[in-house]
């Protein structure tokens, strides 16, 4: 065992395994569908996010081309409500929720604990399937024209509206259960699979991160199911639970909803952390700065977030005493973000740091989700969240954290972990290229949104005042210089399939498991449990000019 | 530019870059709180920024730079105060926030009451001496209290120039109350969604100067004296909610259109033909479910006891003239 660490499963680094790949084990459309390997169920679910976040995107780009102007500029309003809903939904719903933990914690998280699956592969394959069919009542939703309530599904507008709601919330609730199931088995992975020597404090952050997410997957999403649950059965057969026409309380609907929402948000975000935790150190080349208070500021907020979802609902109606409770707990939860941000600058203290993509989206993450936690502040204070709420302001907030933090750092791991998914490398030069464009895009569409938010220009607006016209028209413009980046980002990752370099298997220099394996990771990932070694110790680790890969130095 | 970028402590009655108007006397408070919250993110966002571009450039991988073998891996005394001085500022600003919050929800005693009704996608402000008008006017510098309910979904009641919203919820009465400091007319949106015109439900706050307003009330309430009976009629089909469900252009909605209708033929639910004359219009207002036209829900409320008997024959006479 005394060499596993410079390579097993038969890799010697840099070269691939006698027995080929994941890629090549197996043939055929079903030996994909219906495999129980867990990288093959990451790229599945790669696939499945990436095409719902094209859509999703289409959505944004009409939406945005729709607000050019006041009034009608491609479609009527009935049309622009639907294109929100559709946006917001399947942006949640079907690409940010799954998005880390579904495609790159199935690929990652066993191969960082040197195991070869996860601990329940058939049930992550189901969970696979059921986001499938989840998805596929979203797409009944659009095909029977789409749902108009925004992705909040607030009562009573949703009981009476005559759109295809119940066909949306079905999916949205069976997607639930997809995430459910992803939750479950992480939490048993990482309880029962984890190498010799990795104690809980020698783990991964990402790794971590992906603990506390499954903790909030498991709690909170039940709560939503049962939530959407009851909207359908008032739907369909008048039951009066949120409808005030029925006798029942709409305000109920909304503590239900954001009792999940809120944490979910946190579902999110975790993740993303994680992935900024590994970016950050492994591109410092240095080990992480505080890697305690990093794990337990994952599990804070995981706890704290349950406790916050009271301040969607200030200006509700709800009473003073629950805004003040809810108020003061929603600060608490901005501190272990705070600790987070500022262990990630420490790491970069005195590091060896190095300037590749996904090091760009690590940088950029720290600026993005910085004013996207900022501006948190102005909407947990009682006073500032009365004029805001309901405002662009809120959008663009919104957009800051889910967008510049989780789809950033997303970017940064998929980045980060595709010459490790694929064996290929991707153009560093177009890498870097589509990051500074979608960074300027990025800003320039949700600064303005920011500035006319809290000049009082609400949101879900179909037309707006003349006065508001200037920022739509900057918003719309960042929205396009956005679509480009993405287009550029998809041509050179497709082309990098094909033409790439072949990946070697440390080609960043980090010191997580998974870069022990050969890349593409074999089909077993290790033929024996790879000997555990600290996570975050770059010593050592020198690169081989031959490979363009990293490997470790043997110790003299 | 920067200048108008830091007067949130005063003199920004004509707004700023970040906030409209302050035109009401929670708004300076809440302008204050928010350019406090502004100007300490901007330090923490400028030292984020700062640090990860001097430890960038500072510590980047280059030639004839050797790093440091041993890095600092923790400091608890450093950790320990960066957890604990941001949880400080936070206490502050969430102290700050609902002390104002608590300045601005609560209401003085001797408010002037006004009745709030929104309907997709209309407002509908009504006085205590039971004029119903489709703005809402108001004195200046007087505390006005509004109690608001909704006839149908969620809406909420926004004047930026008053840093001023509250959800408005069917079956129950949400109340908010403001005093005004401009003279002049203040946009009023919903910031609830509720559907496709959401965007439209939009009114005005007009503030009338002292005497002012106990002039316009006296004259508004008066229209059904002043005005001549179809445009009286207007007046009511315009305020009280007629034109949410029944169209002037000949397209159905919720109800029938109300062009053409008087003195036409009309077939009933259960199959009966009738003219629509002066009693059926009537009854239809009084009692809507007892004869509804065919291809219709039985939604409409009964608006007996809401509208007085002139009120009705106005309408009546107004309906008319759409037949002409």
């Amino acid at each position: 065992m005394s060499d596993a660490a410079v390579g097993s499963g038969g890799a010697v680094l840099g070269t691939p395994p006698a027995g080929g790949n994941y890629l090549s084990h197996g043939h055929g459309l079903a030996s994909w569908l219906f495999t129980l390997d867990h990288k093959r169920i990451g790229v599945l679910y790669l696939i499945s996010i990436l095409i719902s976040f094209f859509l999703g995107g289409v959505f944004a780009m009409l939406i945005r081309t729709e607000l050019l102007t006041p009034g009608r500029t491609l479609m009527g309003p009935d049309t622009y409500n639907r294109m929100f809903t559709l946006h917001g939904a399947i942006m949640i719903f079907l690409f940010i929720i799954p998005g880390v933990p579904g495609a790159l914690g199935n690929f990652i998280l066993p191969i960082m604990l040197g195991a070869k699956d996860v601990a329940f592969p058939k049930l992550n394959l189901a969970s696979w399937w059921l986001y499938v069919i989840g998805s596929l009542f979203a797409i009944l939703s659009m095909v029977l024209g789409g749902a108009d309530t925004g992705w909040t599904f607030y009562t009573p507008y949703s009981v009476d509206s005559t759109s295809s709601v119940t066909a949306l919330t079905f999916g949205a609730f069976i997607l639930g259960f997809s995430s459910i199931f992803t939750g479950l088995n992480f939490i048993v992975t990482i309880h029962k699979l984890r190498p010799k020597g990795m104690t809980w404090f020698k783990m991964p952050l990402f790794l971590w991160s992906l603990y506390a997410t499954a903790i909030i997957q498991i709690l909170a999403t039940p709560v939503l199911g049962i939530t959407l649950l009851l909207l359908i059965v008032e739907r369909a057969f008048g039951v009066g639970i949120f409808d005030p026409a029925l006798g029942g309380d709409p305000v109920l609907f909304q503590h239900f909803f954001w009792f999940y929402s809120h944490p979910a948000v946190y579902i999110m975000i975790l993740p993303a952390m994680g992935i900024m935790s590994e970016l950050i150190s492994t591109f410092s080349h240095r080990t992480i700065f505080g890697y305690r208070f990093i794990a337990y500021s994952s599990i804070a907020i995981a706890v704290i977030s349950f406790l916050v979802w009271g301040h969607h609902m200030f200006v509700s109606g709800q009473s003073n005493l629950a805004n003040m409770v809810f108020s003061f707990l929603t600060f608490l939860v901005a501190i272990p973000s705070a600790i987070k941000v500022f262990n990630w600058l420490a790491t970069m203290y005195k590091g060896s740091i190095t300037l590749e993509t996904p090091m760009i989206y690590a940088l950029m993450f720290l600026a993005l989700f910085g004013i996207g936690g900022l501006t948190g502040l102005f909407l947990g204070a009682l006073a500032t969240d009365v004029h805001l709420s309901d405002t662009y302001f809120i959008v663009a907030h919104f957009h800051y954290t889910m967008m510049g933090g989780v789809v950033i750092a997303f970017l940064g791991g998929l980045h980060y972990w595709w010459p490790k998914m694929f064996g290929r490398m991707y153009s560093e030069r177009w890498g870097q290229i589509a990051a500074w464009l979608l960074f300027v895009g990025f800003n320039l569409t949700f600064i303005s949104q920011f500035l006319m938010g809290s000049k009082g220009m609400p949101r879900r607006y179909y037309t707006y005042l003349e006065r508001f016209q200037p920022y739509h028209e900057a918003s719309t413009i960042g929205g396009y210089i956005m679509a480009v980046a993405f287009i550029i980002m998809a041509v050179y990752l497709v082309d990098s399939l094909r033409r790439g370099r072949p990946a070697p298997a440390n080609p960043w220099g980090s010191a997580t498991l998974e870069w022990v394996c050969a890349s593409p990771p074999p089909h077993d990932n290790f033929a024996t449990t790879p000997q555990f070694t600290d996570p975050y110790d770059m010593r050592g680790l020198e690169l081989d000019p031959k490979t363009g890969g990293y490997v470790r130095r043997a110790e003299a | 530019m920067f200048e108008r970028l830091i007067a949130g402590a005063g003199g920004a009655s004509d707004g700023n870059v970040w906030m409209p108007p302050q035109s009401s006397t929670a708004a300076p408070a809440v302008d204050r709180l928010f350019y406090f919250i502004f100007w300490i993110s901007a330090f923490f966002f400028a030292l984020i920024v700062i640090l990860a571009i001097v430890f960038v450039i500072r510590y980047r991988k280059r030639a004839g730079r050797v790093a440091p073998v041993e890095v600092p891996t923790h400091n608890t005394p450093l950790e320990i105060a960066w957890t604990v001085i941001p949880l400080l500022i936070v206490f502050v600003i969430f102290y700050l926030g609902f002390k104002i919050f608590l300045d601005v929800v609560t209401p003085p005693k001797n408010a002037y009451e006004v009745q709030v009704t929104a309907q997709r996608w209309k407002w509908m402000f009504t006085y205590p001496n039971g004029h119903v008008d489709e703005n809402l006017h108001v004195p200046l510098d007087t505390p006005v209290l509004l109690v608001m309910t909704s006839e149908d979904v969620i809406h909420s009641f926004f004047v930026p120039d008053f840093r001023l919203k509250r959800d408005i919820v069917p079956g129950r009465y949400n109340k908010t109350w403001f005093r005004a400091t401009q003279e002049g007319a203040h946009d009023l949106m919903c910031a609830e969604y509720c559907g496709t015109s959401h965007s439209t439900m939009l009114a005005q706050v007009v503030v009338h100067p002292p005497g002012g307003f106990e002039k316009w009330l006296a004259e508004a309430s008066n229209f059904l004296a002043k005005l001549p009976p179809a445009e009286a009629g207007a007046q009511v089909f315009r305020t009280r909610g007629c034109a949410q469900c029944h169209s002037l252009d000949g397209k159905a909605n919720v109800g029938p259109t109300m062009q053409a209708v008087f003195g036409s033929s009309v077939s009933t639910r259960d199959g009966k033909r009738l003219v629509a004359d002066e009693n059926y219009i009537r009854e239809s207002i009084i009692d809507p479910q007892a004869r509804i036209v065919a291809g219709f829900d039985p939604v409409m409320p009964t608006y007996k006891g809401r509208l007085k008997d002139e009120e009705i024959t106005v309408l009546i006479a107004y309906i008319k003239t759409l037949s002409n």
